[in-house]
């Protein structure tokens, strides 16, 4: 989280956020007086009138700015459904549906029946992947939560019991002081006495073996493939539309291609949650080794390194930084996954708020929500201290100094359990002493049902009636034809041929599998999200950007949007708003604000004091300033922001057909429930197919935003 | 000199992975000991009501009082099918006739899946409506009173329809074919899930406020809310495939939903692998009442699971210690 954007938390773009492209004007695109002048220039034309008159048209089309392009796309998408008939342009047939499903299915068969190499089968090989996988599970759970037991013959188990909670608060504390000083070792402290206190102790110390295990796994073949890609240009063209595959298409869509290969249990999880989880590091390898000054490879090189050890003693440690940013962002997805991994096998605090809520708990739930979002922030601050710890040079200190922080957290163990066998209540938190304020929220939420519904009614069918429904409705109602062709124009306007095809053949997919309903439902449910999260986030980032206080609370704020389970807000929500589109508005809303927020600050913040002066001295009112001067400057990272925030709506969509929308995540949710590979796959990359449009074509735009920007 | 540190290095690390290889060996190990057929854990799968928790749960201890290992794994209720055909999982406690049938006819027919009979409960799902609905609605429970008050349950963006909340949508129920054939002016809205679902009924109940939906049980609703099921023509199985039948000639389901048995499904290795369990598996059987006062017991009095399962297990011991005989 904050200034760790550099990998991007989705690391969806492949550019870091520079606030400025380069002064120099880029060759992309010529600007509109050159094209005009060719035109100009051309010989006499002697074709047909008409065709002339057409490339008249096409040649200004062609230098007009982009906001004409829509609006010529949406006058075509419009003369289609008024003027030309045949209603398969205006509707996708059903006869034309190619059967994309049942040809996953089948390949999914062969994949878990037939597919074998000889020896042993695929399954064969994928179960044998989840039994290695189970080892360290086995240990980290054991080591954290349950104990181990070991056979010393003749059948006497040794019981070592689970580290004492004080152990863990301590090490936890030493590894603070070791990243940042004492406030950090203060922070992660009372983070995890939290957890103790609150009695979410047991179910948290399971989350966080899961966690560490998959983020240590993760991690590694994260750094493996990102080495790999870094090194040839041919694998990052595979490796990369991978990756945006990976981040984008829900989980709930192979969830259950692994239970089928990998089998039932906690392991299928951490599977599941590897795949969501290990893109960033993937990409921050990559970065960082790609980033690596030619100055320091070369000396590498004269001194004689092999190329092994030219990766592992110069290119890895130079690219540190780059690495633990990645690793940062890999702990935070796999927090994400915690609810998600419960459901098909993992215990802890996910288990706990899915069971909470289902008894309508919701304090309970909140709890253990809070819980997350408690042991994210410390895992997060541990994790970015250490990205941003500067190398110190102990080699000339003694022993006891270079190993101080390690060796105080052995003596904390070992006196924890020594301790924990003499005082019972400092190796297990008593329940006595556990303080509860569930019963706190429930009361709020009920007190709030009861006295403010009524005005909250009148939002939720304002909402409904004037804006959802009429926009819905709109949607529904596009051709698909034509929304293929306009998206196709304003690709091809933006970027060139390449774009286009890509934009027309993913939308075109969609079509085909038979998902347009489906997928604009999606896009109209997200749109709006998206809407209000940036009109909410221009304003609160701008207030943010100009006040320090305001900025501190919004970042706490922030960081518990980002982390608390949506399912935990959900169901409160659902009791003020009902089931419907509103419920799921605003739980899109709330999570996909962040990033709208965020960048807005960095945007703002990122406009050059020199050009702020000039502002004000060349006689700008401070109203002037910020219209005229730094939202314009800003816009082009403000973009960004709203890339991610489309990202985040579009990954909320599958936690919405929770509350009853019928989108693809609907659709991607009834395949889970009834085991359709298939089913579940296609929806998913329709999703994942939306959000791989948007993203090129607001990376596109906001491209020749930049270079128009840094021309002027 | 660099390669000789190069190669302590490199031997180090095999230091390691050997003391990663013995500790591999000497890691938590199967259990051993006992009188049983086969020391592999049984697998139990869990899903997400209390009601499962509690029936897979007493089977378990039951079966670990007898010496069996047992495995709890939480997955998904159809999706389960597939781990039990594989021999993933062993044991599913509650497949309901209502919601699971057909995934457990299809899984019965593989072979690789046994039918282990009925656990007692009895499932019952319909149209259900708080007790204080009476008031307003003085002509329910009879389903042909339900159009008379269309307004009542009517909300903005269903209106001039009512709003008839249903079960999320893979559970089936055919309440769209439903409305349709018994000619209701009502528009079903799905909820996601079954807290969806609750939520709301929660919130219109604190606040008295006319609400109409999917209810079942055995579970902790009808328990904690009092109210009343429609009441629609019987169900038969003609009339959810025969048109004729029924009020409505042209169309099907026109008629209640089924009410039904839950079933015990297993992988059909258990018998050969753990033929004891097989036998105690088999006659376990509890009625709807206990069921419903453990539930209650857990999730509103807010009492531990452990603590109420192990309590019955205290309390009926006779009923059980049959089972294992």
């Amino acid at each position: 989280m904050g200034a760790n954007e550099i990998c991007s938390f989705a690391g969806f773009y492949k550019t870091p956020p520079v606030p400025f492209a380069p002064i120099s004007c880029p060759a992309a695109e010529p600007d509109a007086e050159s094209i005009e002048e060719m035109v100009e220039m051309e010989p006499v034309d002697r074709s047909a009138p008409l065709i002339r008159a057409w490339r008249r048209i096409w040649s200004e089309l062609k230098s007009a700015p982009v906001t004409r392009w829509i609006w010529v796309a949406v006058l075509m998408t419009w003369v289609t459904t008024r003027f030309i008939d045949p209603p398969w342009m205006a509707v996708y047939p059903e006869d034309w549906v190619l059967p994309f499903k049942d040809l996953l299915n089948r390949l999914m068969d062969w994949l878990i029946n037939d597919l074998s190499f000889g020896v042993f089968t695929f399954k064969e090989m994928t179960r044998s992947v989840a039994w290695l996988l189970e080892w360290p599970m086995t240990w980290a759970l054991g080591i954290f939560a349950t104990g181990v037991d070991i056979a010393t013959g003749g059948g006497q188990m040794l019981h070592i019991p689970h580290l004492p909670w004080i152990a863990v608060v301590g090490v936890a504390a030493i590894l603070g002081h070791a990243g940042k000083g004492w406030n950090l070792a203060l922070l992660a402290g009372s983070a995890f006495l939290y957890l103790a206190v609150f009695g979410q102790w047991e179910s948290a110390m399971m989350t966080l073996a899961a966690i560490l295990i998959s983020v240590a796994i993760g991690a590694l073949v994260g750094l493996a493939i990102g080495i790999v890609t870094a090194g040839s240009r041919r694998i990052e063209a595979w490796v990369l539309p991978l990756l945006d595959l990976m981040q984008t298409v829900p989980v709930f869509a192979y969830l259950i291609p692994i239970l089928f290969l990998f089998g039932f249990g906690p392991v299928s999880a951490m599977i599941a949650t590897i795949i969501y989880a290990t893109p960033p590091m993937v990409r921050c390898t990559m970065l960082g080794l790609r980033a690596t000054p030619p100055e320091i490879i070369e000396s590498g090189q004269m001194i004689g390194c092999t190329r092994r050890q030219l990766l592992w003693k110069v290119k890895i440690p130079a690219a540190m930084s780059e690495l633990m940013v990645g690793l940062n962002q890999v702990i935070m997805l796999s927090l994400n996954m915690v609810i998600i991994a419960s459901m098909i096998g993992a215990g802890g605090l996910g288990y706990d708020v899915l069971a909470a809520l289902r008894r309508l708990k919701i304090g309970a739930g909140l709890e253990s929500g809070i819980a997350i979002v408690v042991m994210a922030i410390a895992l997060d601050r541990l994790s970015q201290a250490f990205a941003c710890k500067a190398p110190v040079n102990l080699r000339d200190a003694t022993f006891l100094k270079r190993h101080a922080h390690s060796l105080l957290a052995v003596a904390v163990i070992l006196g924890g359990y020594a301790l924990g066998m003499i005082f019972p209540v400092l190796m297990n938190y008593p329940e006595t002493w556990e303080v509860t304020t569930g019963p706190f929220w429930d009361g709020m939420i009920k007190f709030i049902n009861i006295n403010c519904y009524d005005q909250l009614e009148w939002i939720r069918s304002g909402l409904l009636l004037t804006l959802l429904m009429p926009f819905k409705r709109f949607l529904i109602g596009l051709p698909w034809l034509g929304v293929i062709m306009a998206l196709g124009l304003v690709a091809y306007r933006l970027k060139g041929f390449k774009l286009a095809g890509l934009v027309v053949a993913l939308a075109g997919f969609i079509a085909v599998t038979g998902f347009w309903e489906k997928a604009m439902i999606t896009v109209y449910l997200c749109g709006i999200g998206v809407m209000l999260s940036t009109v909410i986030g221009l304003i609160i980032g701008v207030w943010a950007a100009k006040s320090n206080s305001m900025s501190r609370v919004i970042n706490i704020i922030l960081d518990t949007l980002q982390t608390l389970p949506s399912f935990v807000y959900l169901m409160p929500v659902v009791m003020l708003f009902r089931v419907g589109d509103v419920s799921a508005l605003i739980a899109i809303v709330a999570y996909a604000v962040v990033p709208a927020i965020r960048y807005t600050v960095h945007g703002i913040l990122n406009v050059p004091a020199t050009v702020r002066e000039a502002a004000v001295v060349s006689g700008c009112t401070p109203y002037q300033t910020f219209w005229k001067v730094e939202l314009p400057l800003a816009l082009p990272d403000i973009m960004l922001g709203i890339n991610q925030t489309v990202m985040l709506a579009l990954s909320m969509v599958v936690i919405t057909a929770l509350v009853g929308t019928r989108d693809l995540g609907q659709e991607v949710y009834i395949a889970l429930t009834r085991a359709d590979n298939g089913l579940g796959l296609t929806a998913g990359l329709g999703v994942a197919f939306i959000a791989t449009i948007t993203d090129r074509l607001i990376q596109a735009w906001t491209e020749s935003r930049r270079s128009h920007l840094g021309a002027a | 000199m660099k390669r000789k540190e190069c190669k302590i290095k490199r031997r180090c690390t095999h230091f390691w992975l050997w003391m990663l290889l013995a500790a591999m060996i000497f890691s938590p190990a199967s259990a051993l000991c006992g009188s049983v057929e086969s020391n592999d854990p049984i697998k139990i799968t869990l899903h997400d009501w209390s009601g499962q928790l509690i029936t897979s749960h007493l089977m378990g201890d039951i079966l670990e009082s007898m010496g069996y290992r047992i495995k709890y794994v939480t997955a998904d209720y159809i999706a389960q099918f597939a781990g039990l055909e594989s021999g993933d999982l062993h044991l599913a406690m509650e497949i309901w006739e209502t919601t699971g049938k057909q995934a457990m006819l299809k899984s019965l027919a593989t072979g690789k899946t046994e039918d282990l009979g009925e656990t007692g409960l009895f499932a019952k799902e319909e149209w259900w409506y708080p007790a204080y609905m009476k008031e307003q609605c003085p002509d329910l429970p009879d389903w042909k009173a339900l159009n008379k008050y269309v307004k009542v349950f009517a909300a903005p963006e269903t209106a001039p329809k009512g709003r008839y909340l249903c079960a999320p949508v893979t559970w089936g129920g055919f309440d769209e074919e439903r409305v349709k054939a018994l000619g209701l002016d009502y528009e079903v809205v799905h909820a996601g899930t079954d807290a969806a679902l609750f939520a709301e009924l929660t919130s219109a109940y604190q606040r008295k406020a006319p609400i109409l939906l999917w209810v079942y049980t055995p579970h902790w609703v009808p328990i904690k809310y009092k109210g009343e099921w429609i009441q629609f023509p019987k169900y038969t199985d003609e009339c959810y495939e025969d048109p004729t039948w029924g009020g409505n000639p042209e169309m099907t389901h026109d008629c209640g939903k089924p009410e039904g048995w839950i079933k015990k499904v297993a992988w059909a290795g258990l018998k050969d692998k753990w033929p004891g369990a097989y036998k105690a598996i088999k006659a376990f059987h509890i009625e709807n009442k206990e069921m419903g006062e453990m539930i209650a017991r857990i999730d509103l009095d807010g009492e531990k699971l452990e603590d109420v399962v192990a309590d019955y297990l205290k309390t009926h011991e006779a009923v059980w210690k049959e089972w294992i005989k």
